[in-house]
């Protein structure tokens, strides 16, 4: 497995955010989660201008195998949408904390939100968690 | 219990993702099931079938049982090694489970069915057996391992002896051979030409090892349904079941209603066939991006179907899906994806044949 950019939040539903300089969070699946999925064949983003609450789904990625719900970490303003990845949503399995994010925020309520959101370490160990 | 294949190990060092099937731990993939699709349709893929069931059965009476077990009459069996795809049914014409079977001798048959429905095929088949005499030879000792794709028999040939090379250079589609212990038929389950090479378990994974150092490539069970729903093949237990007939599961080619046969389900399919099949197996495509799945509904304008098998198609690059819709429904269909209706397009499969998109797809 790549190993995990220290900079990232993440979610246990395997979401992961990162605050840029500019305040607003980019939102992606992690390295693992696209590994579960397997070949991506789709993407359904949100628009931007959408409103989206922590927690809730507001996109989803299908692989071959399957169809999952894509959770906001953060709840805000959907500011930006890759959507170069309706072409190629494969760029998720090449390169899920880069080239693949999926949406950017302009968050509402981060400092408390943030909170509840996991650092690489315990999203590693709530990986381990969910394989044994 | 999960059941091991032969091969097991052998997938494990390859680094396959491997999963559960009907109770097997089965090889999903060996890193992309996209890649491995596609090595089967431009060249050369392999499968571990093995936890498929093989079934020998021995008698004087077996062509006379087999004529009331199976739907597809195996009269059209004439030659040794000529193989039939056929439906056992039961009383209600359900659809208790498809299968390919082989003439060998008037004595003896050899019968392939599904992994997942092994322990009921084989109560059947011995209950139904007791009234003929015939001797029902479960063959865990055999291993089965499938080649498909363009350049899959050459690769083969290319490690037989010459005398069995020759026979299986020569074997004509949905005919076997046998040879360097071997038994090698043209049949498959991807729309593409190979074999299925049927093998005694300890000569397995030698074969395999074999096999991908002839530059054949892995493929997994992920492959392998993408494969077959392009080339428009049912999977038990999704697209037909024991609630299900031929009719209705898009396999009235299978069934033979030659007079003077009385097969197991005949009467319920004819009575059926008289007063009008009420739904039918329908193929759709979707032009629009995202993926068709099992489960999603239907909505035509003669009343809600639903899809059986859906997946992307790596092929067309586009959603293709088997559905059970009402008879009659042709055009203005449209699957419920998470609440939306997506228009989709009624076509005839297969979808994909000898690696390119069939007419109309």
């Amino acid at each position: 497995m790549n190993e995990i950019p220290g900079d990232l939040k993440f979610m246990k539903s395997h979401e992961w955010a990162r605050v840029e300089d500019n305040g607003n969070v980019t939102v992606g699946i992690s390295d693992h989660a696209q590994g579960l999925l397997g070949d991506l064949v789709y993407v359904e983003l949100p628009s931007v201008g959408d409103e989206v609450k922590a927690g809730n789904a507001c996109a989803v990625v299908e692989s071959v195998k399957a169809a999952s719900d894509v959770y906001a970490p953060v709840s805000g303003e959907v500011v930006a949408v890759n959507s170069a990845l309706g072409d190629k949503p494969e760029t998720i399995n090449e390169d899920a904390y880069g080239e693949g994010w999926i949406f950017v925020v302009k968050p509402s309520n981060l400092a408390e939100e943030s909170e509840e959101l996991l650092d690489p370490d315990a999203y590693a160990e709530s990986i381990e968690d969910e394989e044994h | 219990m999960t059941q091991k294949t032969i091969l097991n190990e052998t997938h494990r060092a390859l680094g396959a993702k491997m999963v559960d099937f009907g109770g097997w731990d089965m090889p999903l993939n060996y890193g992309s099931q996209i890649e491995e699709h596609h090595a089967v349709r431009r060249d050369a893929g392999m499968f571990d079938v093995s936890h498929m069931t093989v079934v020998d059965l021995h008698g004087a009476r077996t062509r006379e049982f087999l004529r009331h077990l199976f739907a597809n009459s195996v009269d059209k069996l004439k030659t040794r090694g000529k193989a039939l795809y056929s439906c056992m049914l039961n009383e209600q014409g359900g659809v208790i489970d498809d299968l390919i079977v082989y003439f060998l001798t008037e004595d003896f048959f050899r019968v392939v069915v599904n992994a997942a429905t092994h322990d009921k095929d084989l109560a059947w088949i011995e209950k139904q057996a007791k009234a003929f005499d015939v001797k029902v030879a479960e063959r865990a000792d055999l291993a089965m391992i499938a080649v498909q794709g363009p350049n899959a028999r050459a690769k083969v040939q290319s490690l037989l002896s010459p005398a069995t090379r020759e026979a299986a250079a020569k074997v004509g589609k949905f005919a076997a051979i046998e040879g360097d212990n071997l038994f090698i038929a043209r049949t498959g389950y991807t729309g593409e030409d190979g074999y299925e090479i049927i093998v005694p378990e300890g000569d397995a994974v030698s074969l395999w090892n074999k096999l991908k150092d002839a530059g054949v490539a892995p493929a997994g069970l992920g492959a392998r349904d993408t494969l077959r729903l392009e080339a428009g093949m049912n999977l038990y237990g999704q697209d037909m079941d024991e609630a299900i007939t031929p009719w209705e599961a898009g396999l009235a080619w299978t069934v033979s209603l030659e007079p003077g046969r009385d097969f197991i389900g005949r009467a319920v399919l004819e009575k059926q066939k008289a007063d009008g099949v009420p739904r039918a197996l329908v193929g759709l495509v979707m032009d629009e991006k995202g993926v068709l799945r099992h489960g999603q509904r239907v909505a035509t304008a003669q009343g809600d179907g639903e899809i059986l098998s859906g997946t992307f198609s790596p092929t067309l690059g586009k959603a293709i899906a088997f559905a059970r819709v009402p008879a009659g429904a042709t055009t203005g269909v449209e699957v419920d994806i998470r609440g939306k209706l997506v228009p989709v397009r009624l076509v005839k499969y297969p979808f994909v044949r000898d690696g390119k998109a069939c007419e109309g797809i």
